[in-house]
């Protein structure tokens, strides 16, 4: 099967002062196009830094990363940034939307970057916020909407650049029971459409909507469990 | 890659959002710029006063002065202070043979004298010449004539006012014809000048002119009656100006007896008045011309200092900006142009307020203010380029944050 993540003894190591405090102690995870994974862990478990990476964010101290095929582990900081505009399309906890900026606007940006003339990028935008359920809604401004509108925008804007991978960090974390709702059902259609989504999450109940779930304690993978994801 | 008119659009939305943090930001180059131009075109304004000024001194004109020197023992000659200049100057650099390209010669003396008309009283200078005087100096006569070399050769008492001097001392009267005293001399006015404007220094309308036989006989005060306090000649074309300077200098030098460091007296041209001049103002507009900058320099320490704040405020929008896919040269290039646009539009804006600055103070000052188009694009220039060199540190360091950190910051 077509590996979209393969991470092979990843290991981080951060440097505090004087004390060096191993975040990843040789991370092996394997994620195919199409899945829909979630990685559990208690704070300080290492989950936070293992996003970074995945998200091309930061590099690994040491180890191989591959993303969609290309080794991302030893890029330049230029490089990566390419990688995230156009492999990855991110989903905060806090939503990151720019509150000067429009639904429109905000969804644009990543396509902004990537060089897309405005035309094309209005068109492709306003298909990703159709998709979210916000035809409606282009023109507001962060301030204007709900939470859960909110991080729906959000998903339109990770979903605008056609990304090999949906990174979402506690995605339903700042949300209400009926948001997290919506926004699980969204992931849901998504990854049925063929997204390969992975998403961090300390919620077991909403690590249980994705296919596949992997543990991180202490810098270490432990287990990899079935989720109900993987039922339906 | 993001293209500039979005990168534009951007810093535009950047700076409207903090509106009054970038009007307050701008006001530092505005204000830098508009006191450089006003600084610059009051110099340049003086300049080209003090020039037309000396222009119409007359036209090719060569100036040879008295200088005082001093006695070997040390103190000058005091009391009747005699010129080194005398009338024989005069005449020898009228001799063809000694200065070819001197076209004439005007040997003049002046002092000041008390007038009285039948009407009224007046003081005023008084000036002994001959009639050379009139083409050497330009000046014309308005009404009746100037004196000629017979009245000169007789010593005649006849006189040649100024406009001012005539309207001081003939209320109604046509003054020519008439009768004045000078300091208690009887004179008849022949002529009355047309105005020429007054100069740097003195009034040249206010002045009264006699032949310089009658004034050396009935009003000079000087020791020596053949002295006189100055000799103006006019050169024969301004393409021989600087020939005339020579033969003027070297003939003086040689009948004085005196070498080039110890003469007695200096020749300036209307050219060489106008070079000192213009050095001077030169250097005023120079020194406060660099005051001005200074206050340019603030302006955009100011841009540096607001883009700074504003990069460390806005650390989470560029992480944010920087997962979605803008690479460290596309953020640097972000706060550049929202700099740059701070330091143009200071200086469009401070540009806008030098001309107005320049209408209110050249009648308010009396002077020109003379405010130069490419001095003005220089202007532009400059500002923009004060904002983009403010905008470089405070960029480099937004461009290095890292978009992890960047994105943990709340």
């Amino acid at each position: 099967m077509n590996l979209m993540l393969n991470m092979t003894g990843v290991r981080k190591t951060y440097a505090t002062g004087a004390v060096e405090v191993e975040a990843l102690r040789g991370i092996d995870l394997q994620v195919s196009a199409g899945d829909y994974v979630a990685i559990m862990g208690p704070s300080g478990s290492g989950k936070s830094t293992l996003m970074h990476i995945i998200g091309c964010l930061d590099v690994p101290t040491s180890g191989r990363y591959e993303l969609d095929g290309s080794d991302v582990s030893s890029m330049s900081e230029k490089q990566l940034a390419e990688v995230r505009n156009r492999k990855i399309g991110f989903v905060f906890q806090s939503f990151n939307l720019l509150a000067s900026l429009t639904a429109l606007r905000n969804v644009e940006l990543p396509l902004v970057y990537a060089g897309v003339p405005a035309t094309e990028r209005r068109e492709r935008a306003l298909a990703a916020l159709a998709k979210v359920g916000l035809a409606d809604r282009v023109q507001h401004r962060p301030g204007e909407l709900s939470g859960g509108q909110q991080q729906r925008v959000s998903v339109a804007r990770a979903l605008v650049t056609n990304p090999a991978l949906i990174l979402a960090d506690e995605p339903t974390g700042n949300l209400d029971s009926h948001s997290t709702a919506e926004i699980l059902d969204l992931f849901a259609e998504l990854n049925t459409a063929g997204r390969t989504i992975v998403m961090i999450t300390h919620e077991a109940d909403v690590a249980d909507h994705a296919k596949e779930t992997v543990h991180i304690y202490d810098g270490l993978l432990r287990e990899q469990s079935v989720g109900v994801g993987a039922a339906k | 890659m993001m293209g500039w008119a979005e990168t534009l659009r951007t810093a535009i939305a950047a700076l409207n959002a903090r509106r009054m943090r970038s009007l307050l930001t701008m006001l530092g180059i505005l204000i830098g710029i508009a006191a450089v131009m006003l600084t610059v075109g009051l110099g340049q304004g003086a300049s080209a006063q003090i020039t037309s000024q000396i222009n119409s001194l007359g036209s090719n004109l060569i100036i040879v002065s008295p200088s005082q020197t001093t006695t070997s023992g040390g103190f000058r000659g005091g009391g009747g202070t005699a010129s080194t200049l005398t009338t024989q100057d005069a005449a020898l650099l009228a001799d063809p043979a000694v200065a070819p390209d001197v076209a004439a010669v005007a040997p003049t003396s002046s002092a000041s004298g008390s007038l009285q008309s039948t009407e009224s009283t007046w003081t005023s200078t008084v000036i002994g010449t001959v009639p050379d005087w009139q083409r050497v100096r330009a000046r014309e006569v308005a009404n009746g004539r100037f004196f000629t070399d017979a009245e000169v050769n007789s010593s005649a008492s006849v006189a040649v006012i100024g406009e001012d001097t005539a309207t001081e001392l003939f209320t109604s009267a046509n003054p020519v014809g008439q009768t004045i005293s000078i300091n208690g001399q009887a004179f008849t006015v022949i002529g009355v000048l047309k105005s020429a404007g007054s100069s740097l220094a003195s009034n040249d309308d206010d002045t009264v002119v006699v032949p310089s036989t009658t004034y050396a006989a009935r009003l000079s005060t000087s020791s020596n009656a053949n002295s006189v306090s100055s000799i103006y000649l006019e050169g024969k074309d301004a393409e021989s100006l600087s020939a005339a300077y020579q033969q003027v200098k070297t003939a003086l030098l040689a009948s004085h007896q005196v070498t080039s460091d110890d003469a007695d007296f200096t020749v300036s041209t209307q050219a060489s008045l106008v070079e000192t001049a213009t050095s001077i103002t030169g250097i005023v507009t120079l020194l406060l011309g660099g005051v001005a900058g200074i206050s340019l320099l603030v302006g955009g320490i100011g841009v540096m200092n607001i883009m700074l704040v504003s990069v460390s405020e806005r650390v989470r929008e560029i992480g944010l900006r920087k997962a979605l896919g803008a690479t460290p040269a596309i953020i640097r290039r972000q706060f550049l142009v929202e700099a740059g646009i701070l330091g143009m539009l200071g200086g469009v804006v401070g540009i806008a307020l030098g001309f107005i600055g320049a209408a209110i103070l050249t009648p308010v000052l009396g002077m020109t203010v003379m405010i130069s188009i490419p001095a003005t694009l220089l202007a532009l220039v400059v500002s923009l380029g004060i904002g983009i060199v403010a905008g470089v540190y405070p960029a480099t360091r937004a461009a290095k944050l890292a978009p992890i950190d960047a994105l943990r910051s709340e």
